[in-house]
């Protein structure tokens, strides 16, 4: 042991000292490591929600992508309104002769009649030529009757439709004015979800019998489609080249990439939410994690101090402390991926009957790496909030131990602080940016969290304040200790408030959020004065179908004439001008439609006069310009305002028309609205068909009526709005419960951020609370002065989240999900409520610890 | 060499302005075993912190071989510390997450020297610990520990050790086998040792003695005659060993 010695030790490299100093970080986290990694794994959760919803959304992708041909049925797809003319059949052709393959489908809705069982169920009829599917294969049950269909009057039914006619295969069934054989039932069909059977059962007939139904007559709904399979070449490339041969035929073309990205768009709301999760998961983590390593970093200031005085650095020590924050957060973030993976394959069990694809679950590295990237930073981010305070532990803390450590210089004259503080601010800009749609989306969501914040950190000092003030000497004893310790020195009320009162804020705030989504939900249940829907039925069979009716004991909840038309031009400039001009805003969509318009006096209840005058106060004179009140979304859509003039082509007669009003109409109550309503005067002398709306008290009303007028009248179709809301509550039961399962995984991510908040100082209560035993002290009075502590700062915490968290769903609510407000304050007021007690009974567990250490040991701790 | 010129220590806490230590010099030359007494308050521990570079003066400055201890930054002092200090408590001060043997190592690692662990398990065998290298602090008696702390600070083969009541924590005994731990560990390796104590029976069997109350120095003798001086004497026959100069 000479001190001679000391200047032949050899001396090893500057990276040999750094292993050597993560072997003594490791060495040195032995029996704390547990903690930490309890302290760290508050990410888990985050990045478990991360990983999830990332895959899920890869999976949905990749699947849409695989899925997409089959899916659109094509590689292009073409479509027409008012049937194929010799002006589309060219165009056709021109594809054709590039080298693709072609074949048409027509699809109609009607009703099918099954003479044995005498039943009637509306299908969607789809007559198809010989090459449909073009890709993807239709199977049945038995096996191979799809070959079969061309060979004779054949038809291949949806299960639901077999089961609502009560028909098997080797049945006839009547459509319109033919009848056909059935051969089978689909079994699986490319391109449709699965609800679509449900919803409206599919009916597949060979094109060549489609005339002899007769049921394509003047006013019925037809669509008409033809799918195109290229040799060779891009689909985009080739629609963009024969374009103007396209619009002047009014054949609209969709490719595969289009297709592929309304399919993902159709998900936006969903994948919007899922992203609010993720965000909020993570952001729940990383409270926890700065809360949890700020307890930490308190029961490391000893061991600093020592190190310090055995000649550790300040970067020596950093890089120790860091190294275990690091390990565990890349622990805590591989463990949430893990969790992650797991709820990934539970997703599509939840979500896939809403969704358009068959969603396949597979492992999606991206989404695994990615979540864990995210997950490591924001808790390092958060973590070294709390350990940069081990930067100023003085190594004369060994000596005599003087403060808590915590640095005492403001935060403004401590570079290095601020540096974090600003790390920290960056992370949450740039989680946001990750999931947000722009720039704007970007700083609302950072400045409302930055506004929070500050509300949560204003509310503390007010409560610091107010005990120091309000603390009055005749209390009992008990009560004023555990207020004193709202603003003792070292006292947690900051922390604790702001932890917490974030997490309730942030909790709660997704609450709001989902529960407003689902109330859509609920709205879009059903909420109509009829159930049962005639359409098509021609101007000369209205009175046979009321006496139906009538003899029936049924009343029309409401029969309205429908007229169908074309926009011809707009304050004089015809719909061939503005679709030329390149410069447009009018969307195509909406200028070349076919309404189909009605014409009445009275408003309707679904309905909300929002702009302008209703004509029924002032009906136009005869000889002047008729009005018309257009949907408010549409007539933005036309680039048509109040007092525009809209010329409509009225099966060829142009009818010039003027808009007086502007309407908002609930389109999710299941009622005959309408784009246009014009004037009576207007159109009462057009040709037009009726739609009626009855009620029938239960299922076989609902069946009798159907069929006795498909039989006296087969082009009449009519549509069971009860199988509708059925079908529609089994959906929103489906994500309603996706939703829930969402929400209580969020509800219990607050869990290991509130133990941590509070974790915090619990080892001073604990001290404290031995002590106060050792001095006499009963449990009764430990628990009684924690639980004053705790009350008052769960009360603060949780009340101002969820004063917040209204803000926060608001703003959500209004610009992200664009929809209205309805804040839910028994359901924010139980939120608040179940953080509360948490919150004590996590500081009521401190109260079990005092009583399970010897007063010797602690007071020898300290 | 440790060089102490005009220490003066004063705290402010609000309205209360507060001299801890008035005016404090001496030198203490390598090798020298000198105890430092004086009842509660006197400034004892705020002497020896202000001697480690554990904390800074208010005025006056603290020399360690002629490098200037209160002209460092706190980095510059800790490197210092890990080669030429070490420190007993009377608390021990282990890490109580790391075994004997690791807690020993710590000054070496900190330093990058290799070799730690043959180092610290010769001097744990030397304390007299050599069977007990994979205890944790908390399955060692308060006797044991302090031997452990001992090893601890003298793993870097420190010039100088300061000592802060290293018995005051244990019995009459065990504290007495300390203080021979370190006349011995003292004599082998000519480390100067700097002993802060209240307990004036062991400080008398130091070589020199410093005497404090009320924050000034009331006197400065030899503590058993061998070869202590008093106070303002030269250096003389200890100065030149132990060349860590």
């Amino acid at each position: 042991m000479s001190a001679d010695g000391r200047t032949t030790e050899s001396r090893v490299t500057n990276s040999g000292s750094r292993i050597v100093l993560f072997g003594l970080a490791w060495r040195e986290s032995r029996s704390t490591r547990r903690r930490l990694l309890l302290y760290m794994s508050s990410i888990s959760l985050g990045v478990a929600a991360l990983v999830a919803i990332d895959s899920f959304a890869g999976n949905i992708t990749r699947s849409v992508r695989e899925q997409s041909r089959a899916l659109i049925g094509g590689d292009i797809v073409f479509s027409v309104r008012s049937g194929w003319t010799p002006a589309t059949d060219s165009v056709l052709d021109e594809f054709a002769a590039r080298g693709a393959t072609i074949t048409k489908q027509t699809s109609f809705a009607s009703m099918a009649y099954a003479p044995r069982t005498n039943a009637t169920r509306l299908a969607q009829v789809r007559a198809v030529g010989t090459a449909y599917p073009l890709y993807g294969r239709i199977t049945t049950r038995p096996p191979g009757q799809w070959e079969r269909l061309h060979d004779g009057r054949h038809v291949l039914l949806d299960p639901a439709l077999m089961i609502g006619l009560d028909a098997r295969v080797g049945d006839t069934i009547s459509l319109g004015y033919q009848t056909f054989e059935i051969i089978g039932a689909l079994d699986q069909v490319p391109g449709d979800p699965g609800i679509a059977g449900a919803m409206a059962p599919r009916l597949f007939m060979s094109d060549q019998h489609m005339a002899a139904t007769r049921l394509l007559i003047t006013g019925s709904r037809g669509e008409y489609d033809a799918y195109a399979r290229l040799a060779s070449g891009d689909p985009d490339a080739m629609v963009k080249s024969l374009d103007a041969r396209l619009d002047s035929a009014q054949l609209r073309a969709r490719t595969i990439r289009q297709q592929e990205s309304n399919i993902t768009e159709g998900i936006t709301e969903l994948s919007n939410f899922l992203g609010l999760v993720g965000i909020i998961a993570l952001l729940l983590g990383g409270v926890g994690v700065a809360s949890g390593v700020n307890a930490w970093v308190m029961r490391k200031i000893d061991t600093v101090a020592i190190l310090r005085c055995l000649g550790a650095t300040t970067r020596q020590v950093m890089t120790i402390y860091i190294t275990q924050a690091l390990v565990m957060g890349f622990l805590g973030a591989a463990i949430g991926a893990a969790l992650g993976v797991l709820i990934q394959f539970l997703l599509p069990g939840v979500l896939n009957d809403v969704l358009p694809v068959d969603v396949a679950v597979r492992l999606e590295p991206r989404a695994i790496g990615m979540g864990m990237l995210l997950g490591l930073w924001i808790a390092l981010a958060f973590a070294l909030r709390p350990l940069i305070a081990l930067r100023r532990v003085s190594p004369l803390q060994a000596l005599r131990r003087t403060d808590d450590g915590s640095p005492a210089r403001r935060w403004w004259r401590d570079p290095p602080r601020m540096i974090v503080n600003l790390l920290v601010a960056l992370s949450v800009v740039g989680l946001s940016a990750t999931r947000a749609e722009d720039l704007k989306e970007v700083f609302a969501f950072s400045s409302g969290i930055a506004g929070a914040l500050m509300v949560l950190a204003a509310s503390a000092a007010v409560l610091s304040l107010a005990a120091r003030r309000a603390l009055r000497t005749g209390w009992p004893y008990v009560v004023r200790q555990g207020v004193a310790n709202l603003y003792r020195p070292g006292n947690q009320t900051r922390s604790v408030v702001l932890s917490l009162g974030f997490g309730a804020f942030l909790v709660s705030t997704l609450y709001l959020v989902q529960s407003n989504l689902l109330a859509t939900f609920r709205q879009a249940e059903f909420n109509a004065r009829g159930n049962l829907v005639f359409f098509d039925i021609q101007d000369d069979q209205v009175k046979g179908v009321d006496s139906v009716v009538a003899a029936q004991g049924r009343e029309y909840a409401a029969r309205v004439p429908i007229v169908t038309m074309r926009v011809a031009a707009i304050n004089g400039r015809s719909v061939t001008d503005i679709m030329a001009d390149t410069t447009r805003r009018e969307s195509p969509w909406a200028l070349r439609r076919e309404y189909r318009s009605t014409y009445r006096s009275e408003v309707s209840e679904t309905e909300k006069v929002l702009a302008g005058k209703w004509f029924g106060d002032q009906p136009t004179a005869p000889g002047g310009v008729p009005q018309v009140s257009m949907e408010k979304e549409v007539a933005d859509a036309m680039g048509a305002e109040l007092g525009d003039t809209i010329t409509w082509n009225v099966q060829g007669l142009e009818v010039p028309t003027v808009v007086t009003s502007l309407r908002e109409v609930n389109w999710q109550r299941f009622e005959l609205n309408f784009f246009a309503v014009f004037e009576p005067a207007a159109l009462e002398r057009a040709p037009k068909t009726f739609a009626a709306l009855v009620m029938a008290p239960d299922d076989s009303a609902v069946a009798a009526l159907q069929r006795d007028i498909v039989r006296r009248y087969p082009n009449v179709a009519s549509l069971d709005l009860s199988l509708v809301r059925r079908t529609v509550a089994e959906i929103s039961n489906r994500a309603t419960t996706a939703i829930r399962f969402l929400a209580i995984f969020s509800l219990a991510m607050a869990v290991p951020v509130l133990f941590s908040a509070v974790s915090a100082t619990r080892r001073d209560r604990v001290r404290e609370g031995v002590l106060l035993k050792t001095l006499g002290a009963t449990r009764r009075q430990i628990t009684r002065i924690l639980f004053s502590e705790y009350a008052l700062l769960g009360i603060l915490g949780s009340l101002a989240g969820m004063v917040l968290s209204f803000g926060g769903a608001w703003l959500l609510l209004r610009y992200v999900f664009e929809r209205p407000f309805e804040p839910a304050f028994l359901e924010a007021g139980a939120i608040a409520g179940l953080l509360l007690l948490l919150t004590v009974s996590i500081g009521l567990l401190a109260g079990r610890d005092v009583f399970r250490e010897t007063p010797m040991a602690a007071l020898r701790e300290s | 060499m440790l060089v102490a010129q005009g220490l003066t220590k004063e705290f402010d806490s609000g309205s209360h302005h507060l001299t801890v230590l008035r005016d404090v010099s001496f030198s203490i030359p390598q090798g020298t075993f000198v105890a430092i007494v004086g009842p509660s308050g006197s400034g004892k521990t705020t002497l020896l912190g202000l001697l480690a570079g554990l904390d800074t003066p208010t005025r006056g400055r603290v020399l360690l071989d002629d490098a200037d201890l209160t002209a460092m930054t706190e980095d510059e002092r800790a490197r210092l510390r890990g080669q030429k200090v070490g420190f007993v408590f009377q608390s021990f001060q282990l890490i109580p997450t790391l075994n004997a043997l690791e807690n020993v190592q710590v000054p070496l690692e900190l330093r990058g020297d290799s070799g730690a662990s043959r180092r610290a398990t010769e001097l744990l065998q030397r304390v007299g610990l050599g069977d007990r290298l994979d205890h944790l602090p908390t399955q060692l008696s308060g006797g044991e520990q302090q031997r452990v702390a001992i090893a601890r600070a003298f793993s870097n083969r420190p010039a100088i050790l300061f000592a802060d009541e290293p018995t005051g924590n244990l019995d009459g005994a065990t504290g007495g086998r300390i203080f021979e731990l370190l006349e011995e560990l003292n004599r082998e390796s000519r480390t100067t040792i700097v002993l802060v104590t209240h307990d004036l029976t062991l400080a008398r069997r130091a070589q020199r003695l410093i005497q404090l109350a009320d924050g000034v120095v009331v006197e400065d003798t030899d503590g058993t005659g061998d070869g202590g001086r008093a106070a303002g004497e030269s250096a003389g026959a200890h100065s030149v060993a132990g060349g860590n100069a």
